[in-house]
């Protein structure tokens, strides 16, 4: 697998990180290092192994249906650059 | 016969699949201890994880799971007793971790089916492709003010079904009765509210056109469409669009349109092709959830009666009509009604009764059958003094309407009004013997052949007596009376 200027400027618009076009094609060879690096697992044959997801055999703890939290607008809205009325407020976002 | 929308070109097929969001009726959030309720203030119902703070953790709540297992088993489906919860990406602002928690490859539930009944008295069958869970996303209200757009995250964490069918709807008829009977099951099995209005029930609908006998055409999806009514409407539109559009020499461009509630049509969102790519991978948050067997079979044991086998019940037991059956069933409180009706009492005139004059009457004054005026007992009160003879079928009409607008028992209003049926045969006579009388010329028409005369005559009894006579009984002695 392998990735050209064109992936790399599409990769990071999805992610909304600003690369100005003289740095792509550095960034071009450095996630193709990673990339190449990852790829060396594919040299395990992992045949019939189930994917693991935890290393210490740990289930999904499960929670019961009980209201614990919220009733704390203020906190939550701390960070917010700007708001109003107990709503976050942003720049006009419509379809 | 199937349905086709007519062409320049001749006949068109539609192909429809709907993908149902449904909110889960649960006290707290999928990941988190904050209440679900709504309409409460903006963002009294937000804690951390739901405003995605850094370093917050998800931690599913075991009901909502419990909640998707059980509409799971009521669509008859396959319970996967391993599911995965992946991220799927994408930026707006009422999303504040840049993702939303659902799950992609590996769903809670897998196929399943439902049935539909349409009203010719026929079932479709249509697939269910799977159920998965997954967060709300919270709201945001563009109308507050010119340049800025308000963001309430209330929603934002509160637990999704998305329920999803095969293409295997052929009209907008089939895709209103497939969302009615859903809702209908999510309501029996008490895991969804199915209010469209409020939101907690929406869905996206998948659209495309073909010759029949042809492969799919390329679909186009209508999103958040919120009443049954507007997804019929949408899909006639979308289709006779696609149709224009392909008559015409063009291409259907696979794209996501809007339904736009003021001027019936779709309209496409002008969204980036990008907005497609979701780069979904597993939530490195959440373990796989794995589910016991025993405990799925728990859930399994305390399914309610659904309504497809309670219409089947209400067929076999009571002897009614699929229709009459339909229209009992298809909401859980109405059914329960009408069992009480029909306990120890004639079930075909219980069900008339119900669907017709108790159906009829609130529907005409808005009323919801829990508002209903008159009680399930008080409407078999009413029957059981029609069944003694104690009132006409004609004077029990009256004694209804008097009954839901007062709210009193059926026996108080008979004997307030002295509506009690003449059954005494002295009474009657002298009744007759009076119509006859005052109406000496008309005897003697009928006695010389004119018969259709017999039906005057009852009439006139009828009135003499205010209505309360048997009229079984006026028959009877009226024609004895003529014949001497």
């Amino acid at each position: 697998m392998s990735l050209d200027k064109a992936t790399v400027a599409r990769i990071a618009h999805l992610a909304r990180i600003r690369v100005p076009e003289p740095d792509q094609e550095a960034l071009v060879g450095e996630l193709n290092g990673l990339l190449g690096w990852v790829e060396q697992l594919g040299e395990v044959d992992t045949k019939g192994v189930q994917p693991m997801a935890s290393v210490v055999g740990a289930v999904l703890p499960l929670r019961a249906d009980a209201v614990t939290d919220g009733a704390r607008a203020e906190a939550v809205l701390a960070n917010g650059p700007e708001t109003m009325a107990g709503f976050f407020v942003v720049p006009k976002v419509v379809e | 016969m199937a349905y086709v929308i007519e062409g320049r070109t001749g006949a068109w097929e539609l192909v429809i699949g709907l993908e149902v969001h449904a909110q889960v009726i649960s006290n707290a959030k999928l990941f988190s201890g904050a209440a679900t309720d709504f309409g409460s203030a903006p963002n009294s119902q937000v804690s951390f994880v739901d405003a995605a703070f850094p370093g917050m953790l998800p931690v599913i709540n075991r009901f909502c799971v419990e909640q998707a297992v059980r509409t799971g088993l009521g669509l008859k489906a396959e319970i996967n007793l391993t599911s995965v919860f992946d991220r799927k990406n994408y930026f707006y602002a009422d999303l504040p971790a840049g993702y939303q928690i659902s799950q992609y490859q590996q769903p809670i539930v897998g196929k399943g089916v439902l049935d539909l009944d349409m009203p010719d008295g026929t079932v479709r069958t249509v697939g269910i492709t799977r159920l998965h869970l997954e967060q709300d996303a919270g709201k945001s209200v563009h109308d507050q003010h010119p340049a800025k757009t308000f963001v309430d995250l209330n929603r934002s964490g509160v637990a999704l079904m998305e329920i999803v069918s095969e293409p295997d709807l052929r009209s907008p008829e089939e895709a209103g009765a497939y969302l009615r009977k859903l809702r209908s099951i999510l309501r029996y099995l008490g895991t969804c509210d199915g209010n469209m209005e409020e939101g907690s029930m929406r869905c996206d609908v998948n659209v495309s056109v073909r010759r029949s006998g042809e492969p799919y055409g390329t679909r186009c999806e209508i999103k958040n469409v919120n009443s049954v009514r507007f997804v019929m409407q949408a899909i006639e539109f979308e289709a006779r669009r696609q149709i224009e559009v392909v008559e015409d020499g063009g291409k259907i461009v696979q794209e996501t349109r809007l339904w736009d509630t003021t001027k019936f049509v779709t309209r496409s969102m002008r969204s980036k092709e990008e907005a497609h790519d979701y780069r979904y991978f597993p939530d490195p948050d959440l373990l796989p959830l794995v589910l016991e067997p025993a405990w799925v079979e728990g859930i399994k044991a305390t399914l309610p009666e659904l309504p497809d086998e309670k219409k089947k019940r209400f067929i076999d037991v009571y002897g009614l009509s699929p229709y009459d059956a339909g229209v009992l069933v298809a909401d859980q409180e109405r059914a329960a009604f009408y069992e009480t009706v029909a306990k120890g009492r004639d079930p075909k005139i219980a069900a008339n009764w119900v669907t017709g004059d108790l159906f009829g009457a609130l529907n005409r004054s808005g009323k919801d059958i829990a508002e209903s005026p008159i009680s399930a007992d008080a409407l078999g009160g009413l029957i059981d003094l029609m069944a003694d003879d104690t009132i006409s079928g004609r004077i029990a009409k009256d004694v209804f309407a008097e009954m839901f607008e007062t709210g009193k028992p059926a026996a108080a209003i008979v004997e307030e009004k002295g509506l009690r049926q003449v059954t005494d045969t002295g009474a009657i006579d002298g009744a007759i013997a009076a119509v006859l009388a005052a109406n000496a010329d008309k005897v003697a028409e009928f006695r010389s052949g004119k018969d259709k005369l017999f039906g005057f005559f009852v009439g006139q009894v009828m009135k003499q007596t205010q209505g309360k006579a048997n009229p079984a009984l006026v028959n009877d002695l009226l024609s004895k009376k003529l014949k001497e």
